[in-house]
């Protein structure tokens, strides 16, 4: 790789500034956190055992909501990019509903359908005795269904950069269609997957909306650290800065390591 | 040959608003190039052999199985047919080093994965590149690349080997020491090998039989010393370096245009008329004597050509002409300037068309 001589790039001002207040604007409120936490109780108020037990729930329902979204997603990302049907265009922009809709109706939505007296919940409940609202199962689904689409567009976005003669390539080496989508299609795609489940646990991790709505608030079953320092703020201001920068510290860290290993080289 | 071909195909097939309609045989052991200018449908015959381009009609029977053929709905994907590809860019696999690419083959048709890693380790050493065993794709150079693409289609042991101008991303150097070691593993394959290619000279070093196409059809075949000497379009005139004419021939006379050539072969009825650039000789006024073949031209364009110069000459007929640096300063040759060109009948050769 050959890289252009270094040299003192002058960076127009028109740019430079609405950069930095952007920056600013994110970062800010951060600060604000920071300076608000109560330092010297800090210690005693991590100690308090739902704080841990609601940690403990947001990263496993995150990591199982993304494990879900990759085992659905990325086959769908893959028919979206690799396979000519009528409607796709409409199932595209279907898969990206979630982006626009507020989460709240989101889970609205979900309690229509996998509600006790739902669509499918009735059925699930009358077949099975399975009942998915309020239960961690159910946090599980709602933030999946808020985090799809950014599994989906990253892995569709990296399926339509790979170049399909590697399949050609792979299936005349006697590949079957699923073999190459194992043994090619899948490795080569391998980045765009990793950012695009990094993207999605994120989300899922914040997830408030939906979740509250579909599966509720109950301590050491549903409430995710969003719905903890929701609660939090409506009694204890100092409780809420505490379990808000605890989430973040958590997932700046997780993020950042993830983003070293897989996202950033590529 | 009295044996059927292993090969025998009918390829038909429709790309948008191309049309490509090419009957190829090819013997066991043989090599055949499919040569033309860009465009001619090379690359979809060879897709359309390898299965990743459908038949219109026609048919394409290797070893005695039809594995193509619209009319019968006989269709064999792929994965399932014993060919073997060499891409254009190689396509080895980014994420398999050199051996696992190799072994990909005869893992996928059965192999397991000790027995595929060792077949695959001796096509590496067959290709001169054992020790590059574990290097993945990015690490090797164009040369190396093309002999792992070439040891990954003949790991799977195949009946049809086909080769998409697997010379063609290479530079000078390198090309010229691959297509010596190209001849030698094409020379040991037991099946039917296609090559693919524009370049005229990796067609004769490597190809026991040329067939060429031009839009879609095949214009020409036969071995290399019948389409040099006797080239049927101007694609393979050029190809070769003749001047090339159609006319109507009477004996020894072809008239070409508006103007009569003789030649030392006999034709009667349409024929071709072939001389090379060297056999025209340029004078600046009408010259006497011997050659009977002369009429006045113009000097349209002059290049350099080795170590002489190639003049291109307007006419009754359009003709290109080498003359040494020395003749063109002594006739001063520019564009737009008039002369006399002349061929010896001895130097022409003419057949029917």
């Amino acid at each position: 790789m050959s890289r252009p001589p270094r040299r003192r790039q002058r960076v127009p001002l028109a740019l430079l500034l609405p950069a930095g207040l952007g920056l600013l604007f994110l970062v800010l409120p951060l600060a604000g956190l920071l300076v608000r936490a109560p330092w010297t109780t800090l210690p005693r108020r991590l100690a308090q055992p739902g704080v841990l037990t609601a940690l403990r729930l947001s990263l496993e329902t995150a990591t199982a909501a993304t494990l879900l979204c990759v085992a659905l997603g990325v086959p769908l990302a893959w028919l979206l990019a690799r396979v000519e049907f009528p409607g796709r265009r409409l199932v595209r922009a279907l898969v990206t509903v979630p982006l626009v809709l507020p989460p709240v109706v989101g889970g609205v939505a979900l309690l229509l359908v996998f509600g006790r007296r739902g669509l499918l919940g009735s059925w699930l409940d009358a077949t099975f005795g399975v009942s998915l609202p309020f239960t961690t199962a159910g946090v599980v689904l709602a933030e999946a269904f808020v985090a799809m689409p950014f599994l989906v567009i990253a892995v569709e976005g990296a399926l339509r950069g790979a170049d399909p003669r590697y399949e050609e390539a792979a299936a005349t080496l006697g590949a079957g269609r699923w073999t190459t989508f194992t043994r090619v299609t899948l490795p080569l795609v391998a980045p765009g997957v990793a950012a695009g489940a990094v993207l999605c646990w994120a989300r899922a991790l914040g997830e408030f909306g939906a979740t509250i709505t579909f599966a509720g608030n109950y301590p050491g079953r549903t409430q995710t650290m969003p719905l903890a320092v929701y609660l939090a703020l409506e009694t204890d201001v100092q409780a809420a800065i505490v379990l808000s920068l605890i989430l973040l510290t958590v997932s700046v860290a997780i993020l950042a390591g993830l983003r070293d290993r897989w996202v950033g080289v590529t | 040959m009295t044996a059927p071909p292993l090969l025998d195909a009918h390829l038909v097939a429709d790309r948008s608003a191309f049309h490509l309609d090419v009957r190829l045989t090819i013997g066991a052991g043989e090599v055949v190039a499919l040569l033309g200018p860009n465009g001619a449908g090379k690359t979809t015959a060879l897709r359309a052999l390898a299965g990743l381009h459908p038949l219109t009609a026609g048919h394409l029977t290797l070893g005695g199985v039809d594995l193509d053929r619209p009319d019968r709905r006989v269709w064999t994907p792929p994965e399932r047919r014993p060919a073997g590809v060499v891409f254009q860019d190689y396509l080895l696999f980014p994420h398999l080093s050199a051996l696992d690419n190799v072994a990909f083959g005869p893992r996928r048709r059965g192999a397991d994965r000790r027995a595929a890693r060792a077949r695959a380790q001796g096509w590496l050493d067959r290709v001169g590149l054992g020790g590059q065993a574990r290097h993945k794709p990015r690490q090797l150079s164009g040369g190396q690349a093309q002999r792992v693409a070439l040891a990954r289609a003949l790991a799977v042991e195949p009946t049809l080997l086909l080769l998409d101008e697997p010379l063609a991303a290479l530079d000078a150097r390198t090309r010229l020491d691959t297509r010596a070691e190209l001849q030698r593993h094409l020379g040991a394959h037991p099946g039917a090998t296609l090559l693919v290619t524009h370049d005229p000279l990796d067609a004769l070093v490597l190809a026991d039989r040329l067939v060429i196409v031009e839009q879609g059809r095949v214009v020409q075949e036969g071995d290399a010393a019948t389409v040099t000497a006797r080239p049927r379009t101007d694609y393979v005139a050029r190809l070769v370096g003749l001047n090339l004419h159609r006319g109507h021939a009477d004996g020894h006379a072809v008239t070409v245009g508006g103007l009569t050539l003789t030649t030392a072969d006999t034709v009667r009825g349409e024929a071709f008329v072939a001389f090379p650039p060297a056999a025209v000789a340029l004078h600046p006024a009408r010259p006497d004597g011997s050659p009977r073949n002369v009429w006045p031209a113009t000097v349209t364009g002059v290049q350099r050509h080795g170590d002489n110069l190639r003049v291109q000459l307007s006419g009754p007929v359009d003709v290109a002409a080498d003359v040494t640096p020395a003749a063109a300063a002594h006739l001063g040759l520019r564009p737009g300037q008039p002369v006399w060109a002349a061929v010896k009948a001895a130097e022409t050769r003419a057949y029917p068309a």
